[in-house]
């Protein structure tokens, strides 16, 4: 079928109550509210949520590639940014 | 030990009812499933499936509940599988061809009015299984309801092109509406005993809610000579019975097959 392409949005869920929306892929829709539902349909029809964003791709601004060693690199050794000097205290879940 | 016998006399016309919502549910099911892998989309695609499921489950637990009813140990798949065209208590709506995605669409959004309007009052019904899988089944038809809107609002009120071929899916299917309300083939008792909800209290909302839609979507609803009725008494298109061949030519090429 040749239709024209659609709009592409991003989809995020979020699995359960306290937890963040996590991105879970891409969809093709005309609109906001088809994109939500058609998230719905591809994305959570095993029960992997009880919330949905959808945002248009285009919205989205990335980091690129070529500026990925001025972004990222720097903090490759300043480990004191790292809480690994503490101990978790047990029962402490999601951390 | 003996099993007791929990169930009181059970007329065919209690069975039949049920057959009647299993059918519509069935045969649904398979025509929308024709879709798979012909949607205009991937996502569409899925959609559509999922609808299909919701259908086939629907008509699962309804085939199940009318061969425990029936009492002759048949059940789901003998039902499904092993009844021929007469046997089948649908309403002809459902069974003709839906290749166009607007006719399936206008049915769509027919059938998950109706039926969201009949599980609604299904769910005071005085059998309890009856009850039950139309509570269950509420959620799942609000649902297709909402997705035939979104695109009968979106092809109705879109381009030309899309809004005319909008139209002329309401006006294929309208004929076949009427049926949905006709009680000639239902047994009054069933409504005075609570079992079953009187196919003409539903006429007044249903109308009223696919008039709203059809509206919204600046579409005309058809007015057009209803279709003689008849598929609640096994008297179907002639479409029914090759969708029946296809649906039913595994189980009785291989009769017993598992995989």
């Amino acid at each position: 079928m040749s239709t024209p392409r659609e709009p592409l949005w991003e989809v995020f869920v979020r699995s359960r109550r306290g937890l963040n929306h996590v991105h879970v892929g891409s969809l093709h829709a005309p609109d906001a509210a088809m994109a939500l539902r058609n998230a719905r349909d591809v994305y959570t029809r095993r029960q992997e949520g009880v919330s949905l964003w959808v945002v248009p791709a285009t919205a989205i601004t990335a980091s690129s590639p070529e500026e990925r060693d001025a972004f990222f690199d720097p903090a490759a050794d300043k480990i004191y940014r790292h809480p690994t000097f503490y101990d978790v205290p047990e029962g402490v879940e999601h951390l | 030990m003996t099993t007791p016998r929990i169930t009181p006399r059970t007329t065919s016309a209690h069975v039949d009812y049920v057959l009647g919502l299993a059918d519509d549910a069935l045969v649904s099911a398979q025509r929308m499933g024709w879709w798979i892998s012909r949607a205009p989309q991937l996502e569409e695609d899925l959609a559509l499936a999922n609808i299909g499921l919701d259908l086939l489950g629907q008509a699962r637990s309804l085939l199940s509940h009318a061969g425990r009813l029936e009492g002759e140990g048949r059940d789901e798949d003998d039902l499904a599988y092993w009844r021929d065209e007469r046997d089948f208590r649908n309403v002809k709506l459902v069974e003709r061809p839906q290749d166009d995605f607007g006719v399936a669409m206008a049915r769509l959004l027919v059938l998950s009015t109706w039926q969201s309007e009949l599980y609604a009052a299904l769910q005071r019904s005085s059998d309890p299984v009856l009850a039950a899988v139309a509570a269950k089944a509420s959620k799942e038809v609000a649902y297709h309801h909402d997705h035939a809107r979104q695109w009968v609002l979106r092809l109705g009120d879109g381009t030309d092109e899309s809004h005319a071929r909008m139209q002329a899916a309401l006006d294929a299917e309208w004929p076949w509406v009427a049926e949905l309300f006709d009680q000639s083939h239902l047994d009054p008792a069933l409504v005075a005993e609570g079992v079953a909800v009187a196919p003409e209290s539903l006429r007044e909302p249903v109308l009223r809610r696919l008039g709203d839609v059809v509206r919204e979507a600046t579409l005309e609803v058809p007015e057009v000579a209803p279709r003689v009725p008849g598929g609640r008494a096994g008297l179907h298109t002639e479409h029914l019975g090759r969708l029946l061949a296809e649906m039913q030519h595994l189980t009785r090429s291989h009769p017993g097959a598992t995989w």
